[in-house]
């Protein structure tokens, strides 16, 4: 009888476990057709080539070449002054901190902030834009995407870091290493994959949000030629073009969102390959 | 063996991880050109009194320490400088750890730290260093593989070639056989036999066969305190302390 009980609860739980990963599969290839279905039509050279023609609510014409290039300088930009902030912060966190307390609550902070809903950023970044007196544009939108990955980017670093074992510290230590020595030439190394990771991450969340831009990077139908001009992304052309009372504008709107997710998806497949081929002086036990 | 001159003497040693009192009152002098053992059962504070000597206890948090290590005379924890102690000494952990490089490279880091070097210059020095700790034969036609394809073994013999590379005086060597095979363990202690001439090691082991057979000045710590200390045919034969029977001939481990 209890034989006969464990089994079930080991048959039952199997179960439940296939169920929920074939429904998160089968979420994910729902979108994907969705999304396909729906803007494959409108799909064309002349949409990743050419900036919209007759404005981004109304035109039929033309292409999202302006969001796609907003979106790639607003993305590089924010994640490589993240990563400049990122790594000190993590190498604090990590190597020179002798303070657990002081770690906690960074930590803490940090993954506050990385819950925090990007509208708020957004709102945020607003306001700072407003105090300085600039206006809408690719600089101010790159600064709030800045603050929101962040957080993002220093827990990735933080946490292949702290994989890192004592036994490595106390080597390099002991050779006379100082603690930036360390960091830079034995610890990085080590952990290298982990941080390519970690910057395509924030990558990635940068290219895809838009509420954080939505009043910092604002929207155009060009592409931008200064920090100082206003920056269309992604997101946001997808946004407008979606609440538009024409059809084939809204069609638009899924040509849109599949360009997007074949960017994320290229970024998330990079990560995972870097990540692995990189790691050839991990020790294997 | 009585009335050398310290390499290391230590006086009063305290230390405090959080609540729990690790090392007590710990005052040893530590001889030159010999090898110590720290003996005694798992967990009475053989590393920790082993990495007090390096000032490595600080890396961890919540320690804390007071008493002094002199080093050659120079009071170490007064130091402010750290790389300069931390260079007299090379440091062999239980699991032997290769820094995220290749063979060469292990070798070379440390001493790379602290002056610049010619490459052919440095690629003598790997070979000598390499030689020392005889693990050259195995590895000079790889040697710009990464370290971490060696062997547990092999690479337990390039930490000590690492750390023999930045000319170190002292030894620090915490029970860097316990992971080894047999032969491996064997390679290091002959190494050992053949160094203890021009440096100071100490020993933390648990195998008290292998303190027989190495050591020349024994420590015997538990929990916390050292029990006994002298020459090593003293206290492993003739231990003067009723712990130190129990624990030599085996009642206690």
């Amino acid at each position: 009888m209890r034989t006969l009980w464990r089994r079930f609860k080991g048959w039952f739980f199997r179960q439940l476990m296939r169920v929920a990963m074939v429904s998160i599969m089968a979420v994910l290839l729902f979108i994907v057709i969705t999304i396909v279905i729906r803007g494959v039509s409108s799909l064309s050279l002349d949409m990743i080539t050419q900036t919209p023609k007759g404005g981004y609510y109304f035109g039929r014409e033309g292409g999202i070449l302006n969001a796609i290039a907003g979106s790639f300088y607003l993305a590089a930009g924010a994640s490589l002054l993240a990563f400049v902030l990122s790594l000190p912060v993590a190498f604090y966190l990590n190597v020179y901190s002798r303070s657990k307390r002081n770690v906690r609550s960074v930590r803490s902070a940090l993954d506050v902030m990385w819950g925090v809903p990007s509208i708020i950023f957004g709102a945020f970044g607003f306001l700072v834009m407003m105090a300085l007196g600039m206006k809408v544009s690719l600089l101010a939108g790159i600064i709030t995407v800045t603050l929101l990955i962040t957080p993002i980017m220093v827990r990735a670093m933080d946490e292949v870091m702290r994989t890192v074992p004592r036994d490595l510290y106390e080597a390099g230590f002991s050779l006379g290493a100082t603690r930036w020595e360390f960091s830079v030439r034995v610890l990085l190394r080590k952990v290298y994959p982990g941080i390519i990771t970690a910057f395509l991450l924030g990558f990635g969340r940068a290219i895809g949000d838009a509420a954080s831009v939505m009043f910092t990077a604002g929207f155009t139908d060009h592409i931008p030629n200064s920090l100082l001009e206003p920056a269309a992304t992604l997101p946001l052309a997808i946004f407008y073009q979606l609440s538009s009372p024409i059809p084939e504008v809204r069609e638009r709107a899924y040509a849109a969102a599949i360009v997007l997710t074949v960017i994320i998806l290229i970024i998330s497949l990079a990560s995972r390959l870097l990540g692995g081929r990189l790691s050839k002086h991990s020790t294997t036990d | 063996m009585a009335g050398f001159t310290p390499k290391i003497s230590i006086r009063n040693l305290n230390v405090y991880y959080g609540q729990a009192h690790t090392l007590k009152n710990i005052t040893v002098d530590i001889p030159d050109n010999a090898i110590t053992a720290i003996i005694g059962p798992s967990g009475c504070g053989k590393s920790t009194l082993l990495k007090s000597v390096s000032r490595l206890l600080e890396i961890s948090d919540d320690v804390r320490i007071s008493g002094s290590v002199e080093v050659d005379g120079e009071d170490i924890y007064a130091a402010r400088e750290l790389t300069h102690i931390r260079k007299k000494m090379g440091l062999l952990s239980q699991r032997p750890t290769a820094l995220p490089m290749s063979i060469r490279a292990n070798v070379t880091f440390g001493m790379r730290l602290h002056k610049r070097i010619r490459k052919k210059r440095l690629a003598q020095r790997v070979e000598h260093y390499l030689k020392l700790a005889s693990l050259w034969d195995e590895v000079k036609d790889r040697l710009d593989e990464s370290a971490s394809k060696l062997s547990i073994g092999q690479r337990q013999r390039l930490c000590l070639a690492r750390g023999l590379a930045v000319q170190p005086e002292i030894i620090l060597a915490d029970e860097p056989t316990s992971a080894l095979d047999p032969m491996s363990s064997q390679h290091i202690e002959q190494i050992f036999m053949n160094l203890k001439s021009e440096y100071a090691i100490i020993h933390v082991t648990h195998i008290l066969r292998q303190a027989r057979r190495l050591a020349d000045y024994v420590i015997f710590m538990y929990y916390g305190e050292i029990i006994e200390h002298g020459p090593a045919e003293q206290v492993l034969d003739n231990p003067q302390h009723e712990r130190t029977k129990e624990y030599v001939k085996g009642l206690i481990s």
